[in-house]
């Protein structure tokens, strides 16, 4: 079977953020060129801002604390944004956020770009003020994120740990929108990932036409809520499918 | 789970109310006053959300302060981070032992996903939300609404990442207390859950009651 057709083909450094809407079919994966990458990620309705990736809604609704392939990305309105539907790593964090400024300097030192021009030290925290920025988005807008390729495990006391090698080179994971999704990344590394060295790795991202959720698709079988979650987000474009944009 | 309680006598409180459940409720806590919210019948969850009284973009974060402390359980000992990493309030007493942060917050929508299409006309913290923000705080509105504490209720997380709402550990009576490290606005909704035992299937008031200088 042929892959379906190529839209875009981009990389994106370490420390850099990126956005894009993803209309309703369309894919974009994520490759983890080198292994050891960690991209936080947001989601947005691009049509109804106000409406984004609620990661309470995703884990209650498919019994789960990890994001893996057949899992999807709710938003508050109980709608999917995105399915995952291919996964190489096994293990998508979205319980322990995003650095800030304030976690680089501690870590890895100063890292201006006075010195470092763009080698400099990005944070996410940053990175997605800045991005959202250009959709007259800001920070109240910044919620819990996701965080490809990256696995911190909860103990039977509650007590987190980071796994380090979560992910290997050439590992992927690849979304298809099922809402018109604006997607928001930014690829720094995680404040509770070990290495001492800022050295954020290059990822990959290719993004391919495609349709929407069939009625066997995986995800939408993966468990009674999502069969319902689909529902709603089929009934949100119910009579106006080509209408957009 | 270590238990700890408090020394404070409801009579020398400044602020003493019962929320029924269902109900919304709102209060500046002062810097340095305490406020302690009494799970009067046991189960009930109480949905809760903090801001910087003076600058509410600086708000909550539950993955910010499971992330720092390096646990997905709030108990004593806990700062509550907001998104700007600073502490909102800490967490000085506790009889109960364990409030989950991951689980979020009930809205007609997600009743639908998680129970049945016909679900969207039952109550749900998301209205209470909205019509308490939008009476008492204009300055408030659902982009401010993110991943909120949900006080007495039990969402355990597996190492293999499951994730599972599970009978309560709390108990009639049993209470949370903490103590505001700046002036915080807390916006609480009882939750009016009947598909899940969060509450037991039967939500029931909670009591909130604050010490310290008016």
């Amino acid at each position: 079977m042929s892959e379906p057709r190529l839209i875009l083909e981009e990389p994106l450094r370490g420390g850099q953020m990126w956005s894009r809407v993803l209309r309703r079919g369309q894919t974009l994966r994520l490759t983890d060129v080198e292994g050891g990458a960690s991209v936080a990620a947001l989601f947005y309705n691009a049509e109804e801002l106000s409406e984004r990736y609620n990661m309470p809604d995703t884990l209650k609704a498919q019994h789960t604390a990890r994001l893996t392939a057949n899992h999807v990305l709710y938003s508050d309105m109980g709608r999917v944004l995105c399915s995952v539907t291919e996964d190489t790593v096994g293990w998508h964090d979205t319980i322990t956020g995003h650095g800030t400024a304030l976690h680089n300097r501690k870590k890895y030192g100063e890292g201006s770009y006075q010195k470092l021009r763009n080698d400099r030290y990005c944070n996410s925290r940053d990175n997605f003020v800045v991005e959202l920025g250009k959709y007259e988005l800001g920070k109240r807008d910044i919620v819990a994120n996701l965080n490809f390729f990256v696995k911190v495990v909860a103990d039977a006391q509650g007590a987190l740990s980071f796994v380090p090698e979560n992910s290997r080179p050439g590992a992927y994971v690849t979304l298809r929108a099922e809402l018109h999704t604006l997607i928001v990344l930014s690829n720094t590394p995680h404040p509770m990932d070990p290495r001492r060295a800022y050295a954020p790795r290059p990822v990959a991202l290719t993004i391919r036409a495609g349709l929407p959720a069939a009625i066997e698709d995986p995800c939408r079988q993966s468990c009674p809520e999502n069969g319902r979650g689909f529902t709603l987000t089929d009934g949100y474009f119910a009579g106006r499918e080509a209408a957009w944009p | 789970m270590a238990l700890v309680e408090s020394q404070l006598v409801p009579e020398q409180a400044l602020f003493d109310q019962v929320i029924p459940a269902g109900d919304g409720f709102t209060y500046l806590v002062k810097r340095g006053q305490v406020l302690r919210i009494v799970d009067l019948e046991g189960n009930q969850a109480a949905d809760t959300l903090f801001y910087d009284a003076h600058e509410p973009s600086n708000r909550y974060s539950a993955v910010d302060t499971v992330r720092e402390q390096g646990n997905i359980y709030l108990t004593t000992g806990t700062r509550l981070l907001s998104t700007e990493g600073d502490v909102l309030l800490t967490i000085v007493a506790d009889t109960c032992g364990r409030h989950d942060t991951l689980g979020g917050a009930c809205a007609a929508e997600s009743n639908q996903v998680r129970y049945a299409l016909e679900k969207k006309y039952m109550h749900a913290c998301r209205d209470t939300f909205l019509l308490t923000i939008a009476c008492c705080t204009p300055d408030l509105s659902k982009r401010d609404l993110a991943a909120n504490v949900n006080f007495f209720m039990n969402v355990p997380v597996t190492s293999e990442g499951k994730l599972t709402f599970e009978d309560g550990v709390s108990g009639p009576g049993r209470y949370v207390e903490m103590r505001a490290e700046r002036d915080v606005r807390v916006l609480i909704s009882n939750c009016p859950q009947l598909n899940n035992p969060c509450n037991g299937y039967e939500p029931s008031e909670v009591r909130v009651l604050v010490w310290g200088q008016g």
